[in-house]
């Protein structure tokens, strides 16, 4: 079964609800960044140190992050290769949408946001907790946890700003295609799929503005003060 | 009107093609497409050079032969027509015009613009059909009562002419739109219930073999098809696949 090109688009499907609805968490959390910093330290270290989400989940997703990125570039060469010789003239816009035509270029854009993302969090948290053996999540200097501080230093960069906010912008046109389509992967068509594939298009705008307004808040703040 | 065509030229399969100019005068608003080509090839003949290959047939748009891709759209700029049914008023005098044959590596160039879409009716041979014995035991049609919504969804499935525009426009050329049709038409129908998982399975696993693309759900067959088949049938498809295959 996972040799046919409806059972690989099923598994590119549910890898990417997966990673939705993990957006969606992350999310969740990063917005108490700005209303409840406290709440954001709490819910941090916990994240960071359950054996739960550390053992189990966050393989879970590197596993699915992994897993979504190389199925996109294995669909991406076979549809290649199934037009070998190609258009002198093709008018893709006169009947698709650019988002769906191009999910391999917003594809590649979050993953070197993903990059960029590891070295500026994941890294450093695996060096404090695992190398350095600092599970405390506490600051150096006492004053508390640690990650709300954190979190707001590196929102401190112009250019990290401008490079969360481009990735964003891409996320958002990759979702506003891809997550509506995976109900189309998975066969779901009823009376349901209209309302569903709205909810689909409003998560894709709104969860990526959330984000750029997550950065931009701690940016505008530091300017401030 | 004038136009200047842009033709894609190949001899046969193996040879390496490239695209013509050729200018062309006196057409008229209520020619079709393939008149248009037809009084190009009337001059080439009468020149003595080699007539532009192109496929066709009924020429009203029912045997799905004509193809052509045509200023980057399979059927030209028009919608819910083929080739045939395309008329030249929908071209302005001066236009330059390119037409290229339907871009697939599962439909090679036979010669020019005509392309080879058996792919397809091997496709329907691996199980778009139903096993009833008809020789001297013809059934009445009417003798299975089959719901009204089921009965005309599975005729908008079965308009499908078998044309390959949906694989022409699609970005990965991708069948998905042809087999979901055929699929569909048969799943919809008690009569078709029967042999509703091997169908699926063997009718997918043949269009993989040819080499079509994956489905990316661009959409882009849906507004291409001359029959407006409906994307719905991709998802039920999808659904009759997943199910099947897990029946095993
Ligand atoms: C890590 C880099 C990523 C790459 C290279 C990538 C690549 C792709 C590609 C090429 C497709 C289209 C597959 C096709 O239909 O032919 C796709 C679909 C999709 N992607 Fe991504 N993607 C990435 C990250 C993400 C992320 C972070 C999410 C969600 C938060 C996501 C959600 C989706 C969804 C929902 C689909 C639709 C699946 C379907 O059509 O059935 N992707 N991705
Ligand atoms: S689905 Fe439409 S475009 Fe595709 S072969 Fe059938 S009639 Fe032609
Ligand atoms: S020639 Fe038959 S459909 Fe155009």
């Amino acid at each position: 079964m996972t040799s046919s090109s409806i059972a690989r688009k099923f598994a590119m499907a549910l890898s990417g609800l997966f990673l939705v609805l993990f957006l969606g968490q992350h999310f969740t959390i990063n917005l108490t960044s700005v209303i409840a910093p406290d709440t954001f330290n709490n819910w941090s270290h916990f994240m960071g140190t359950n054996f739960l989400v550390q053992a189990v989940l966050q393989p879970v997703l590197i596993f699915g992050v992994v897993f979504h990125f190389i199925m996109g570039f294995i669909l991406e060469l076979q549809n290649r290769r199934a037009r070998n010789v190609g258009y002198a003239s093709y008018k893709g816009s006169a009947n698709a949408s650019w988002a769906s035509r191009n999910m391999i270029i917003s594809g590649l854009v979050i993953l070197a946001f993903l990059v960029l993302h590891f070295i500026d969090f994941w890294i450093p948290e695996l060096n404090i907790k695992y190398l350095q053996g600092d599970m405390s999540g506490l600051l150096e200097s006492g004053g508390g946890y640690r990650y709300h501080e954190e979190l707001v230093h590196k929102f401190e960069s112009h250019l990290r700003v401008i490079a969360y906010v481009i990735a964003f912008v891409l996320l958002a046109i990759h979702l506003w295609h891809g997550f509506a389509s995976s109900f189309q992967s998975v066969g779901f068509n009823n009376k349901y799929s209209k309302g569903l594939t709205s909810f689909a298009k409003v998560y894709a705008i709104v969860i990526p503005v959330g984000f750029i307004f997550i950065a931009l808040y701690h940016h505008i703040n530091h300017l401030i003060h | 009107m004038k136009l200047t065509l842009k033709i894609w030229r190949q001899e046969n399969a193996a040879a390496k093609g490239g695209i013509q100019s050729y200018p062309i005068d006196g057409i008229e608003g209520d020619m079709s497409f393939l008149e248009m080509l037809d009084v190009l090839n009337e001059q080439l003949i009468s020149k003595g050079d080699d007539p532009v290959v192109f496929d066709h047939d009924c020429r009203e748009g029912i045997c799905g032969s004509c193809s052509l891709q045509i200023n980057g759209e399979p059927h030209g700029p028009d919608r819910l027509i083929t080739t045939c049914q395309l008329h030249m008023r929908m071209f302005k005098d001066g236009d330059t015009i390119t037409i290229e044959p339907f871009r697939a590596a599962a439909f090679p160039v036979i010669k020019d613009l005509m392309v080879d879409r058996t792919a397809f009716d091997r496709i329907q041979q691996a199980g778009g059909y139903i096993s009833v014995n008809t020789s001297g035991n013809t059934i009445d049609a009417n003798a299975i009562p089959v719901n009204k919504e089921d009965a005309d969804e599975s005729f908008n499935a079965a308009t499908c002419i078998g044309c390959g525009a949906c694989v022409a426009a699609c970005k990965n050329a991708s069948a998905m739109l042809f087999t979901a049709a055929k699929v569909s038409q048969f799943a919809l129908l008690p009569q078709g219930k029967v042999e509703a998982a091997t169908r699926v399975l063997n009718m997918v696993e043949q269009m993989d073999k040819e080499g079509f693309g994956n489905c990316t759900n661009t959409g882009a067959c849906e507004v291409e098809c001359p029959k407006g088949i409906s994307l719905e049938n991709i998802a039920r498809m999808n659904r009759e696949y997943l199910s099947a295959s897990l029946k095993g």
